[in-house]
């Protein structure tokens, strides 16, 4: 994505040295839509912590006499065949997602960021090997690869993030591979070893924190992508499973009112593409302002 | 090139072996006995042990693991997928009824995301920074992100119940009804389509950014070609190489999209069949479509490979 930032001619005259810090934050913020998603994950944030404040009804409660309500006053959304107020659902269905994607990319991170530091540091049969499994987990649709784990360990989320989690794992080792292999050619690390430092405190203190930049922006992509992964598990009713609700499960569940009710699958639907897209946009405007072809020009 | 061709195989085939391995050891890591998974629920009760040692043996489950890889493979190789184990039907010949439905659903989808998503992200490139760029960046931006199975209900209740132009759901054989076909066909492949559509053309519009800069383009430009001849000739062939990775990388996202989509149109695909299978816990199928869309997976990807050769001649294998 617009990979540049505005390179304005009268920063890179009158700022010789800026600091690193004061860099990153005005390049990531230069951007309006990295702002609108940051605005929206904190919004998200919010209605996931405070929902038992914010939703106005309790999200699993059954009222036969209320079910399938147009919006109106008591319920903004209106509310689904058991009377289940949509609004309140979709606050607590927040949960669920942030949560879910939360644990799969740090969980996923680490295994696969391990692996790739492993494989690319130690390189030779280690390498191989490491790269031939990723490889052979990549050959796998990551929604497919999620059904088959999900499908031997049953539903459940739990079970849900085992297998996000090691779905994940393949990309992240590749990436963090390549970017050990890069580091590791440096001076630092040559200085390291001749200090005596052993293989454990390399990898883990000198190459690691170098190869970090281009992982924080996948981790932060690969929340949205496991949020749309759990969505579409859920939806179809193999993932998280009811009366929990998830916004997958809300958009099944509002298939068959569609022609009265549309709003049971659109509202949750929503949610799950602006949390999404806030995630993507956020990534983005880290990967610009990480970019390390910009530094000390903006 | 030949020593390049003749390694990305050899590659290819490692991953191919690993892959099916994964997905033997999967079937076999299952929490239980496989034999009783060929049996009812009832008739387990009644079974002596000498009767599950002789199915055992009929099914080669006495052998060791690696003989047992072997009988596997073997039968794989011979178009033996195994049995259903809830309709004890053989699995080869339900996969070979529905994998033309998705393949076709899947070829058209891939098509239009080439010819839709490259030249918009050409067009971006050249007109940077107008109002053309900036909407298709954004629907670009939205296109990457939307749940599709989401997309598909919207599209369902605009087109089909509101409007009532298309049929709600269901799949018929183009060589049956070929404009039925082609009516029900427009919004599950739209919504295969739209997340690859979008990859392309962001990734067409930032490649394209990026080559626009080269000194060879100056030197087109100074020579006095006209933009046409620039961005066809000089600049889109160099654009174009991370766009096939992408584009390769398209088959895995249309495949498990498949999934989603098949389930939202009501089309008896391979990607419904994998719904089915998994809720009915039918292993056989499971373990056989993951088997069937991994070698898929493996043979674009040598396919993206082989032609990076080709597109650029300056990919020196080593």
């Amino acid at each position: 994505m617009s990979g540049e930032a505005t390179l304005r001619p009268d920063i890179i005259e009158n700022t010789p040295r800026v600091s690193e810090f004061r860099r990153f934050f005005r390049v990531f913020f230069n951007r309006g839509v990295v702002v609108f998603g940051m605005f929206i994950i904190l919004l998200f944030v919010i209605a996931a912590v405070f929902a038992p404040w914010l939703a106005p009804y309790n999200p699993d409660k059954i009222d036969m006499n209320n079910a399938l309500l147009q919006p109106g006053k008591a319920h903004w959304l209106g509310t689904d065949s058991l009377g289940r107020d949509t609004l309140s659902r979709t606050i607590y269905g927040t949960r669920v997602s942030l949560i879910i994607g939360l644990v799969v990319v740090v969980l996923g991170s680490i295994v696969g960021m391990a692996l790739g530091l492993i494989a690319g540091y130690f390189g030779g049969w280690t390498h191989a090997v490491v790269m031939r499994l990723v490889d052979m987990l990549m050959a796998f649709p990551m929604l497919i690869l999620a059904l088959l784990i999900v499908s031997l360990l049953g539903g459940g989320i739990e079970n849900v993030i085992m297998a996000l989690a090691f779905a994940m794992v393949p990309a992240y080792a590749r990436l963090m591979c390549g970017q050990v292999m890069t580091v590791k050619e440096n001076d630092y690390i040559l200085a390291g070893r001749s200090m005596g430092a052993n293989h454990m405190r390399i990898m883990l203190r000198h190459l690691a924190p170098n190869c970090f930049p281009p992982l924080i922006v996948m981790m932060t992509m690969m929340l949205g992508t496991t949020i749309l992964a759990e969505a579409g598990l859920s939806f179809l009713g193999i993932g998280v499973q009811p009366p929990i609700a998830t916004w997958g499960n809300m958009v099944n569940d509002g298939r068959q009112y569609l022609l009265s009710n549309p709003i049971l699958s659109f509202a949750p639907g929503l949610a799950i593409m602006l949390v999404v897209y806030a995630f993507n946009m956020v990534g983005d405007g880290l990967r610009d302002a990480l970019d390390p072809q910009l530094r000390g020009v903006i | 090139m030949t020593t390049y061709i003749i390694r990305r195989l050899i590659l290819a085939a490692i991953v191919l072996f690993l892959v099916s391995v994964f997905v033997f050891l999967a079937m076999r890591l299952l929490p239980g006995d496989p034999v009783l998974m060929y049996m009812s629920a009832s008739s387990v009760q009644e079974i002596t042990e000498e009767q599950l040692n002789l199915v055992r043996h009929q099914f080669g489950l006495d052998k060791t693991l690696p003989m047992q890889y072997l009988d596997w493979i073997t039968g794989v190789f011979r178009g033996d997928l195994g049995t259903s184990i809830l309709n004890r039907s053989p699995v080869m010949q339900e996969i070979l009824r529905r994998l033309p439905i998705t393949v076709h659903l899947g070829i058209l989808a891939f098509i239009i995301a080439t010819i839709v998503g490259i030249p918009a992200g050409v067009l971006c490139a050249v007109r940077r920074g107008s109002w053309l760029d900036n909407l298709v960046t954004t629907l670009a931006n939205i296109g990457i992100t939307v749940p599709v199975f989401w997309l598909g209900i919207l599209l369902i209740y605009l087109f089909a119940l509101y409007f009532k132009w298309l049929p709600v759901m269901g799949y018929t054989s183009p060589f049956e009804n070929f404009w039925l076909s082609t009516k029900q066909l427009i919004m599950p492949v739209f919504c295969l389509a739209v997340g690859p559509i979008a990859g392309n053309a962001r990734q067409t519009r930032s490649s394209m950014l990026e080559v626009i800069r080269k000194d060879y383009i100056r030197t087109a430009w100074s020579k006095g070609l006209r933009e046409r001849a620039i961005i066809m000739k000089h600049a889109l062939k160099n654009g174009l190489m991370p766009v096939v990775t992408l584009s390769g990388m398209g088959v895995g996202t249309i495949l498990g999209g498949a999934v989603l989509i098949e389930q939202v149109f009501n089309i008896p695909g391979i990607g419904r069949l994998t719904v089915t299978s998994v809720m009915n816990q039918d292993y056989p199928y499971v373990q056989a479509i993951a088997l069937i869309m991994a070698i898929s997976i493996v043979f674009s990807n040598l396919l993206v490979d082989i032609s990076y050769g080709w597109l650029d001649p300056r990919v020196h294998y080593d």
